[in-house]
């Protein structure tokens, strides 16, 4: 019965059965009868679907040209062959300035390029975590930015002619409406759902009920109220811009659900790390912001990033109150009697699709690769 | 019940006259304390005087307040009736002494309660820099050396998450001795580690005790109790019942509840 260990034994590589890319085929592609048949099952679809994608996208597209007649068979009265189908692309390329920025008058379209340029020198290094100075970059990018912006773009200023906002349009409504919503949402949300913890009624009941209202309408309701209803409560005379407005409905809009989500990161975080902040000394504030919300946040990074993109992706229903984003200003070219063709709105649609899915994805990737680099947990 | 229960001052005088310690340098005072939690009434008419430099256990059965009592010396807890003074200030609903009675008073916790999103240093420097404005580099310069007294310095650049229970326990220790705390309050400080991380951390709290910290303590280690305590007190049902110095305590308990714990837990 009594046994004792004379030497202890060493670790061993694993066998082979558990590594290498072999091992991986047959325990995800292959391990039982049912994953077998899904695995040939989705081969057989991509091989029927994506040729036929490719095909139509890249081998028969047409990526240049004056008019119509590129991409029309010669039935409807252009130069393909009957029975040809491919994508448009040189509708999108004719128009790529108008989606770009509406109508916007070419000869001032350095202004919005500028404020791209300018945008994206200041956004990249403000997501990269190595970039130093993330401080004075943040100013930059939030404070700086949005007063530069708003002076090269309506201008009436410093020489630059006025451009009315109804003049605006395409992706340069959509990343502005984007930009200032996500700017303001997630601040303005962390404020709401820290309201709607406070131990303090009257603020406590001024963000429920806020909260409840925007959360409980629609954003079409919003945006239609801001446009033509605001109005009737403000006295003659005074007006609004209608972009403005927008960007006031769109953003209250996203912080509501913004504070929703905020709210479930703030209840994941156990009671002990309030009390060991307590415990110190640390103030209402120290507390949130030191120790609660950069938790808090994180936990809930998938949720934020979510309500951006659902945000970035709303702001089309801005066509409900006649301004043109991307979507909208695509669609409004379909009726160009110089590019109708059987092609121009799947091709229009497409890229318009492909645009958005880049920005989405994009925010979708930075998220994930923001939540491994936070990731202390060290879980074992 | 009540005079069986309550220690009279009389008593406590006559304690801290065998203890040789001087009964004006009061640390905490709590008179005649009650709490209740909704309808259910916690804690009943404490009285508890405790010396500078003193050094407490407490003990007792769970769910008989003695966590909930020590979490109201730093207001972690609120008391409904009663006066509760640390340090010479009162604890009310004035927000400011209480954040003054919190920079004074340290706390470890069972759970350790450290921030899992910082490294150990900046657990450490996190209290000094926000609550007591030291400059950074000071701030470090301090919590390296209480990391060294708890023998971890080689870990400061490390998460929480990466150390061993025992050793997140004395960083907890460490971080309270940064703000130099005057009170030391320990609730259950050794129940959630393993068997073989106990000795570290009561280590870590013996050389405290031997430095003259007036430290409150929570715990079934009835061999610290024994080495450290100037004091033993037994708590019943949210009341103190018994205190004794620790060797009368152990061997000598006076009251039938506390000589029915004893002998449950001292096998």
């Amino acid at each position: 019965m009594s046994w004792v260990r004379t030497e202890m034994a060493l670790a061993q590589p694993a066998p082979g059965s558990v590594r290498g890319p072999l091992a991986w085929v047959r325990k995800n592609l292959v391990g039982s009868v049912g994953d077998t048949i899904l695995t040939i099952l989705g081969i057989i679809i991509v091989a029927w679907v994506l040729p036929q994608v490719i095909s139509w996208a890249f081998i028969n597209a047409q990526w240049t040209g004056p008019d119509r007649t590129v991409c029309a068979t010669v039935a409807q009265g252009g130069i393909q062959p009957d029975g040809w189908s491919g994508a448009c692309w040189a509708f999108v390329n004719a128009k790529f300035g108008q989606f770009m920025f509406g109508t916007y008058p070419v000869e001032e379209r350095w202004r919005p390029i500028l404020v791209a340029i300018l945008f994206v020198a200041l956004l990249v290094p403000m997501l990269m975590p190595r970039v130093p100075r993330k401080g004075l970059n943040a100013i930059l990018l939030f404070l700086a930015l949005p007063i530069v912006s708003f002076v090269l773009l309506v201008g009436g200023m410093f020489g630059l002619p006025h451009v009315e906002t109804s003049r605006w349009g395409g992706l340069l409504i959509t990343l502005s409406l984007s930009f200032v919503g996500i700017a303001v949402s997630l601040p303005l949300g962390t404020v709401l759902a820290l309201g709607r913890r406070s131990k303090m009624p009257i603020v406590k009941m001024l963000c429920v009920i806020f909260i409840e209202a925007v959360r409980g309408i629609p954003l079409i309701t919003v945006l239609f109220f801001v446009s033509v209803m605001l109005p009737l409560f403000l006295p003659a005379g005074v007006s609004f811009d209608k972009y403005l407005r927008a960007l006031i409905g769109v953003s209250l809009f996203a912080a509501a659900y913004m504070a929703e989500v905020v709210r479930g990161g703030l209840q994941a975080i156990p009671k002990g790390q309030y009390e060991g902040a307590d415990s110190l000394g640390l103030g209402y504030w120290q507390k949130m912001g030191l120790i609660v919300l950069p938790q808090a946040l994180k936990l809930v990074i998938p949720g934020i990033v979510n309500t951006f993109i659902g945000m970035f992706k709303d702001t089309s229903l801005v066509l409900i109150i006649s301004m043109f984003d991307l979507l909208g200003i695509v669609k409004q070219n379909f009726s160009d009697a110089n590019w109708a063709t059987a092609q121009t709105a799947k091709s229009g649609l497409v890229f318009a699709a492909f645009v958005f899915w880049l920005f989405c994805f994009g925010m979708s990737r930075y998220s994930m690769y923001t939540e491994r680099r936070l990731d202390t947990g060290h879980k074992r | 019940m009540a005079t069986e229960n309550a220690v009279s001052a009389e008593e406590i005088k006559v304690n801290a006259a065998k203890m040789h310690i001087s009964d004006t340098d009061v640390a905490i005072d709590i008179i005649a304390m009650h709490k209740w939690y909704g309808e259910f009434h916690v804690l009943k008419d404490i009285n508890l005087k405790v010396m500078r430099g003193e050094r407490i256990v407490i003990c007792g059965p769970s769910g008989s307040g003695k966590s909930t009592m020590i979490r109201c010396i730093n207001r972690l807890e609120e008391h409904q009736k009663g006066k509760i003074i640390v340090d010479g200030k009162e604890l009310t609903n004035d927000l400011k002494k209480i954040d003054e009675v919190r920079r004074e008073v340290g706390m470890v916790f069972q759970h350790f309660n450290l921030f899992p999103h910082l490294t150990i240093l900046e657990n450490c420097t996190l209290a000094p820099i926000w609550v007591r404005k030291t400059p950074k580099k000071q701030a470090e310069e301090i919590a390296m050396h209480f990391l060294k007294r708890v023998k971890i310095p080689e870990q400061a650049n490390k998460y929480p998450g990466q150390l061993s229970g025992g050793q997140q326990q004395r960083v907890a220790i460490a971080r309270s001795l940064c703000m130099n705390p005057r009170i030391m309050l320990f609730d259950e400080p050794t129940s959630a580690l393993d068997p073989e991380m106990i000795k570290e951390v009561l280590e870590t709290m013996v050389g405290l005790a031997e430095e003259g910290m007036t430290m409150l303590c929570v715990t079934h280690e009835m061999g610290f109790a024994r080495k450290v305590a100037n004091r033993v007190i037994f708590m019943d049902q949210g009341q103190i019942v018994e205190q004794n110095t620790p060797a009368e305590f152990f061997d000598h308990p006076r009251h039938e509840r506390t000589k029915l714990f004893l002998s449950q837990i001292l096998h």
